[in-house]
């Protein structure tokens, strides 16, 4: 007596060798990609150029093409830009009376170097020649000596990092409410050292 | 006769093969979720310099790529040694990259075209006068979010 039919097992024996040939497929393929980088706002297309600016305002920061490095009329060695630079804007000149005083700088006060850091510009200026990697690590100590400048305000702010307050706000997990405040205070922050760079290419 | 027959003994248990399938089909939607398909073969050298004050590039759709750098060793006859210029697939001069972005950028939704960011990736060699060639064109066509894309690292490795 016959059983009940049953419809024959499927051998999935091989299904592990199916799936092992996709997964070095995939592997294989696999690219982990390089997206990050310095972001950087260009200026637009008919902005006018700043006029009546005090040259003790303006960091003049020069590139050329050697990959040499003046500030200031002294060559001077990439490691001590990033010092420089803070100097520079934090400095806060304007005497306490006059209505461009800073009253959260820290810096020596010298009356000839920046008023306050809403007046300072750093002035990059770049050759043709001018290697791409160095132009990049210029870039970066510029940012780092800024990033340096608003952590210390939102330290004393807001007890915590600016770039950890933006890396937050850049999270999408973040709730709405909050990266509404987040948002408040990294404008805040931005404005007590806003970044004012201006670029230009010297033949 | 005993109820229970007597083991065999000296004879291990095979391990059971029946979860390994599984085990692979995690590591493959693992892989498969994490791959980027590249949608341009590159043709120049592109070794991207460091820097350490960096931020991540979030939405891949908001971005467009332009690549700089000498041709790769295949091209080097036809085009030479000097950096080039790569839009999609093929090499182009500074006074391209105008249209090319305008180009993309009609590709994208309504809402994202006022929030599209340019990455440049350049290679740490080339020379600042294409860079300031393709900012100039940029600024043209009003795309003025620049990302210079680069690597996570000390920024003075640049340098060697």
């Amino acid at each position: 007596m016959a059983s009940r039919e049953e419809a024959p097992k499927v051998n999935a024996g091989s299904m592990a060798d199916i799936a092992f040939l996709l997964l070095i497929f995939f592997l294989v393929t696999t690219t982990i990609e390089t997206d990050a980088g310095l972001n950087r706002m260009l200026p637009g297309k008919d902005s006018p150029p700043p006029s009546d600016v005090y040259q003790r305002n303006i960091l003049p920061i020069l590139l050329n093409g050697k990959d040499e490095l003046m500030v200031d009329g002294e060559i001077i060695d990439l490691k001590d830009l990033k010092d420089i630079t803070i100097a520079f804007l934090d400095n806060g000149g304007a005497s306490s009376e006059s209505e461009n005083y800073c009253n959260y700088c820290q810096g020596n006060r010298d009356v000839k170097s920046s008023d306050n850091p809403d007046k300072a510009i750093v002035s990059l200026m770049s050759n043709r020649e001018t290697t791409y990697g160095v132009y990049i690590t210029v870039q970066n100590e510029l940012v780092a000596a800024y990033n340096n400048l608003r952590n210390r305000e939102a330290q004393r702010l807001y007890k915590i990092d600016f770039t950890a307050m933006e890396a937050l706000y850049d999270k999408s997990e973040t709730p709405k409410a909050k990266k509404d405040e987040l948002k408040m205070k990294i404008r805040s922050i931005q404005k007590l050292y806003p970044m004012k760079l201006s670029e230009a290419e010297r033949q | 006769m005993s109820k229970f027959a007597k083991k065999k003994d000296g004879e291990l248990p095979a391990v059971s093969t029946a979860s390994l399938p599984d085990i692979v089909f995690m590591l493959l939607f693992f892989f498969m979720t994490v791959t980027v398909m590249k949608d341009s073969s590159l043709k120049v050298k592109n070794e991207l310099p460091v820097a350490s004050e960096i931020k991540k590039l979030e939405k891949k759709d908001r971005v467009i790529t332009i690549y700089v750098g000498a041709p790769d060793a295949q091209y080097e006859k036809v085009f030479g040694t000097e950096p080039k210029i790569q839009l999609n697939d093929k090499f182009s001069s500074p006074s391209d990259v105008g249209d090319y972005i305008l180009m993309e950028r009609a590709k994208k939704s309504q809402e994202l075209q006022n929030v599209l960011t340019t990455s440049l990736k350049v290679d740490k060699n080339a020379n600042m006068g294409i860079i300031s060639d393709i900012k100039l064109e940029l600024r043209k066509v009003n795309a003025l979010k620049v990302n210079y894309t680069t690597g996570s690292g000390d920024a003075f490795n640049n340098l060697k």
